[in-house]
């Protein structure tokens, strides 16, 4: 699984590569609060637990990034490792995860805040990268 | 490729006309310059072209002179909608800063005065102001938050941090009427406990400014400004509330559209119409954020007025921090518009497009009507602001609405490998520009240069008449969120 932050005027897009669904929204979140702090300046020494569903696949993606970016603003915390199932359900798809983190403190290099996911440049796809299927999952986020 | 459809109307005046791209409504008319236009990206045509097929949009989809790709509209894009004709709401037509817009506060202190304090003035506005990631405002209760939610910049003022002629000078008197907190998330109301008052980060700042250059003698007089004054410009929004209102009903919409029949050529731009139950209830809770801001933006004023007291040993007050105007540039607001001949109630959209109101109107205080509503445009970090006012001509042509700002042309990453926060803060403190930040990352993303020339933006808009230049600030100093 790989992750990467890439160009937008405004904003930022948010991009996970993974051999499965649930690896691409891990590399998602991931790209997301890189955005946020310097990742290896962040324990994760808390846990949470997050379940959603969703019709499509694009619209848990955009909730699975907004609830996260959601509970970091509630708690004070930036999450650093993420554990994410995504499975067929009945009427679309089921994500199950745990997200770590820790409270944000002086000793973090903090960079900007992510307001929300959108559904810009939304995809989550099977591509074909160098001979090899993988899943990838992306959004441009509002900074 | 919708860059090769625009036809050049006038010198600032560009169109992509009905027909060109299945589905338009209307026009997509771009203000600008010949040299903006070299830089205008193509995907914000391609947005300002989606935006004219959405239902029931009146007269052009609108780009401003500062226009660039965003999520949904171009930001510096502007659409209104007729309710009575089955006229859309969206969420990417406001965007998720919900208000977020500037406000400038007078002083009656000059340079000369101000230049020995400086550094601890900035000092005591950095210690003073909460800003960046995780920065926490006043902390409320519930049922003090929903008050809040209720009266906007009113409940501040009515708890002693504001002042009451400060509303006189507020869009909507800092309270918009309809807003339902009912419709509003219980997580939206948690996470906005603690953040009254507070910048939050990106491209948010308070700056102090001096008015450089008068170009309007009379409209400057009616704002209180003059040459030499030192002012504070506060740039920033509704943060946490208006975040997750726009989350929890993006999310909401996206279903529901399918039910309503409404295509959109970008996902962004999911749309409802304003009279569904889905419409009325975001309309509703995105005016309780619209009141947080303007609360927000009173609370921060309250903070640097105690900031200036401290620095200066005096009270605000008798430093004249009177407050000139706040106005919003991410709004949705019902607004009475020409159509046509006709008067009409319509749904402005203003997406990075701050209101701008022709004189006469009514919904500007007595001592701005005749004159035009003072129409804010903050530069980005270590360049010029401008002071506008709102023309007639602005009101035909585009519902009252102008630019926001300067307008990125550099993406964040691409700021951020050409420039470090460290050297930027070294080259502005030569040029007398003190800044304080909180992140350096965060700074680099702001580099000067990595936006559209403000005086250019200004200009282009000045020249096609929709609002004119009224004065020009110097940037002294930057609290960065």
């Amino acid at each position: 699984m790989r992750f990467e932050v890439y160009s937008h005027t405004a904003d930022a897009g948010v991009r996970g590569v993974g051999a499965s669904p649930s690896e691409a929204f891990e590399g998602a979140a991931l790209a997301t609060f890189s955005l946020m702090a310097d990742l290896e300046s962040v324990e994760p020494r808390l846990k949470f637990h997050v379940e959603l569903s969703a019709e499509s696949l694009e619209l848990l993606l955009v909730k699975w990034l907004n609830e996260l970016i959601s509970l970091s603003s509630l708690n004070s915390v930036i999450f650093s490792r993420f554990d994410v199932s995504v499975e067929e359900a009945s009427g679309g798809f089921h994500l199950s995860a745990e997200a770590w983190g820790d409270k944000i403190s002086p000793n973090m290099e903090l960079r900007e805040e992510v307001k929300a996911a959108t559904f810009a440049d939304l995809k989550v796809e099977k591509e074909k990268e160098k001979e090899k299927e993988q899943w990838v999952a992306q959004c441009i986020v509002d900074v | 490729m919708a860059i090769s459809m625009l036809k050049k109307i006038s010198d600032n005046l560009w169109e992509v006309p009905v027909g060109s791209v299945e589905g338009m409504r209307v026009p997509a008319r771009f203000y600008s310059s010949e040299t903006l236009m070299r830089d205008l990206d193509e995907r914000a045509v391609e947005q300002a072209v989606n935006v004219a097929t959405l239902p029931g949009i009146k007269k052009y989809s609108i780009a401003m002179p500062d226009a660039h790709w965003g999520y949904g509209f171009p930001i510096g894009g502007i659409a209104a909608f007729d309710p009575q004709d089955n006229g859309i709401i969206t969420v990417g037509g406001i965007g998720f800063d919900v208000n977020c817009g500037v406000r400038l506060i007078a002083t009656n202190l000059n340079e000369e005065d101000i230049r020995p304090k400086l550094r601890s003035l900035m000092d005591a506005l950095f210690e003073g102001v909460p800003a960046g990631l995780g920065s926490e405002g006043l902390h409320l209760n519930q049922s003090q938050l929903q008050e809040v939610m209720l009266e906007g910049a009113r409940w501040v003022v009515r708890n002693g941090y504001g002042w009451e002629r400060d509303l006189r000078h507020i869009e909507d008197g800092g309270m918009i009427e309809g807003a339902d907190p009912s419709n509003v998330s219980k997580r939206a109301k948690e996470r906005e406990a603690n953040q009254l008052g507070s910048l939050g980060s990106g491209n948010h700042y308070l700056e102090v400014q001096v008015v450089e250059e008068v170009y309007d003698p009379a409209a400057a007089k009616a704002f209180g400004l003059e040459k030499g004054q030192v002012v504070i410009m506060i740039h920033t929004g509704s943060r946490a509330m208006g975040h997750q209102i726009g989350m929890d009903y993006i999310e909401e919409m996206a279903p529901a559209m399918k039910r309503y029949g409404i295509q959109v050529r970008d996902k962004e731009l999911v749309s409802v119409p304003f009279n569904s139950p889905e419409g009325k209830r975001y309309f509703s809770a995105m005016n309780v954020a619209m009141n947080i801001a303007w609360a927000n933006r009173e609370m921060i004023t309250y903070y640097a007025r105690q900031a200036f007291s401290k620095a200066f040993g005096s009270d605000p007050e008798s430093l004249g921090m009177e407050l000139v105007y706040d106005v919003g540039h991410n709004t949705g607001k019902l607004e009475y518009h020409d159509v046509e001949g006709q008067k009409k109630l319509l749904l402005v959209h203003r997406k990075g497009s701050t209101r701008a109101l022709g004189p006469g109107r009514e919904e500007l205080p007595p001592e701005y009507r005749d004159v035009g509503q003072p129409v804010l445009i903050g530069g980005s970090m270590g360049t010029s602001s401008y002071v506008l006012k709102g023309t007639l001509k602005g009101l035909q042509e585009t519902f009252g609405s102008a630019v926001h700002g300067a307008g990125r042309k550099m993406s964040r990453t691409q700021a951020k490998k050409e420039y470090r926060g460290e050297q930027l803060v070294k080259e502005l403190e030569r040029r007398g520009i003190i800044v304080r930040g909180h992140s350096w990352s965060g700074l680099a993303e702001e580099a000067p240069d990595a936006y559209k020339d403000v005086s250019d933006v200004v200009s282009a808009v000045h020249q096609a008449g929709i609002s004119t230049m009224v004065v020009k600030l110097r940037p002294l100093g930057t609290v960065k969120g």
